[in-house]
């Protein structure tokens, strides 16, 4: 089973990932967790750490930016297996896919967010 | 009268210089034009009469004298208005007239004149000091007449001055006048178009907030319509789950009821964020649109939370490195206020967009463990409404606050800030809104903009 981490300030997005992810989650393939800012997502991983496989970031959110998050996750919880890291952003910049890439993101992808191809990702990385 | 007798040329004579004399006196050339050309040649009828004397006896003096007489009387007639005129013919009139009447009796009645002889001289001599007082009166009375005369025309001549002068200055006057009008009118020119030159300023001003909120209000409309877009896709899905389990023999009703929550969820969801986006359409459409000046009821909270995000992502849409939090601390109980929302709205872009570019300012100076915070807060104190927007930035110097509320002043580069921002709030709060806007700033720690509106 896949345990994915989101993070995004917008609370929507728990509903629209479990309603996307549904069958997956019926079938346990996926489980998904949720997290309204950096500070939480970091105080989760502290009791889950080795738990999670995948975060699913956004980057711009008031408070502990993804990229803050990002160097925390690399720094904090660098113990293999380490996370899969995706910087998700609604300013799909070749400035900020760099910087991601450069703090350790294993991908970056711009919204609005293609969820069929996201899926696929998943289901490769799983 | 006749060519032989001395004493016809000596009569003649005389009445030349008296005629003369009178005319000189009278100044007849000038007062009696055409009356002078006859009084001047007069005497000639003297030379009439010596020729008829030649003929006929005497008296023809008498006539001559009479003629002279009448001509002296006929001038003066004519110059009656004349004092001195009248002081002459009084003069020559008794000796004339005694003259007159020594020679008719001296020809009527030759004995009764000799007997009579001695009064007549007697008489003569004293018409004759009579005729040397009167002229010498009548010479006083003309001097006196031409001094009067002299002093009126030297008053008309001073009046004439006077009424140059007044001319002149009447001139002047009308010539500062019409100067003072010109002016008047070319101010009111300039005045006309620093009037269209601040309008264009203001909706300069207007624009480029626009232009920085463009960026913050794309994104955030993309947001909820990111939502809209992906909760219908997934509503789609779960109708075609629902349908396929409806074909099904042993049908999960317990499935179908929980997809049919889902499905009301997400319209209701879809719902929201087509709101969220059409209200955020509505605000910018509103802050572009020349100002109605309309006061309506406002959620002073909701209009703070929606420039306070614009704002930030404004700013974020520019620099993509930046990151700030923002906190609120809302007065629930405030209900709605009456004010202008689009002009309160333009007011509270500016102060947080302000309090931004300070934070932003302050990260880039790069000192470690600074958090970039901005908050606003809204409060009723005394049927007041306060709002605060505090930062945490770089703070304003004590030299600069004294000049962010005047017109063009920036401390922003060349072509970033327009220097308009602060003194049209400033001007909306306080002659807009009847209200204050005070600021608390110290500089590396932070500023604060309390803005004050009664309720």
């Amino acid at each position: 089973m896949l345990k994915i981490l989101v993070v995004d300030d917008e609370p929507d997005v728990k509903d629209l990932f479990l309603q996307r992810f549904r069958r997956e989650i019926r079938n346990a393939e996926f489980l998904l967790d949720f997290a309204k800012s950096g500070e939480e997502a970091l105080s989760y991983l502290s009791d889950h750490s080795s738990e999670v496989v995948l975060i699913l970031s956004d980057i711009n959110m008031p408070g502990m930016s993804g990229f803050e998050l990002l160097r925390h996750i690399r720094e904090d919880f660098n113990i293999p297996p380490s996370p899969v890291v995706m910087m998700i952003t609604a300013y799909g910049d070749p400035g900020s896919q760099e910087q991601a890439l450069q703090l350790g993101a294993n991908d970056f992808l711009t919204k609005p967010l293609d969820f069929a191809f996201l899926k696929q990702k998943l289901h490769d990385l799983a | 009268m006749n060519w032989s007798d001395g004493s016809s040329y000596i009569a003649i004579g005389i009445a030349i210089a008296v005629i003369n004399y009178i005319r000189k006196f009278l100044d007849t050339p000038k007062q009696l034009p055409a009356w002078d050309v006859y009084l001047s040649k007069v005497w000639v009828l003297g030379l009439v009469l010596m020729t008829i004397g030649e003929v006929l006896p005497k008296p023809w003096l008498t006539w001559f004298w009479l003629i002279i007489f009448g001509a002296v009387a006929y001038t003066v007639r004519q110059l009656y208005h004349i004092r001195p005129a009248r002081t002459l013919l009084l003069a020559i009139a008794p000796y004339t007239i005694l003259v007159v009447i020594r020679d008719v009796l001296r020809f009527i009645s030759p004995d009764f004149y000799k007997s009579t002889k001695v009064y007549f001289e007697a008489g003569s001599t004293f018409s004759f000091f009579w005729l040397i007082t009167f002229m010498l009166i009548a010479n006083n009375q003309k001097k006196a007449f031409a001094k009067v005369q002299q002093e009126r025309e030297e008053e008309a001549e001073q009046r004439r001055i006077i009424e140059g002068k007044k001319n002149e200055l009447e001139y002047l006057v009308a010539e500062r006048t019409a100067e003072i009008t010109r002016q008047k009118e070319e101010l009111e020119q300039t005045l006309t178009e620093l009037k269209a030159t601040q309008n264009q300023l203001i909706h300069s001003e207007k624009m480029a907030s626009l232009g920085e909120l463009t960026a913050g209000i794309a994104h955030e409309i993309q947001n909820p319509l990111n939502f809209v877009n992906n909760f219908s896709e997934v509503s789609i899905e779960l109708i075609d789950e629902l349908s396929e389990e409806q074909t099904k023999a042993d049908r999960d009703t317990e499935l179908e009821a929980e997809l049919l929550t889902d499905l009301k969820q997400n319209l209701q969801k879809i719902s929201h964020h087509g709101g969220r986006a059409a209200s955020i359409v509505k605000g910018m459409l509103q802050h572009s649109r020349s100002n109605t000046g309309q006061r309506e009821p406002t959620d002073i909270n909701a209009l703070c939370d929606e420039y306070l995000r614009l704002a930030y992502h404004g700013l974020r849409a520019k620099d993509k490195t930046f990151n700030a939090t923002f906190q609120t601390d809302f007065d629930t109980s405030l209900g709605k206020i009456s004010v202008v929302p689009q002009e309160l709205g333009r007011v509270l872009l500016n102060l947080f967009t302000n309090a931004f570019y300070a934070v932003q300012q302050r990260q880039k100076q790069g000192v470690s463990g600074y958090q970039p915070t901005v908050s606003a807060s809204t409060r009723c104190i005394d049927s007041q409404v306060v709002i605060t927007v505090a930062d945490n930035g770089t703070g304003i110097p004590e030299a600069v606050k004294q000049k962010i509320f005047q017109p063009f002043f920036t401390t922003k580069p060349t072509g970033e800030g327009t220097g308009l921002g602060l003194s049209m709030a400033y001007d909306i709060v306080t002659k807009g809104h009847n209200g204050t806007l005070a600021v608390e700033s110290k500089e590396g720690e932070g500023t604060k903009f309390i803005l004050t509106i009664p309720a």
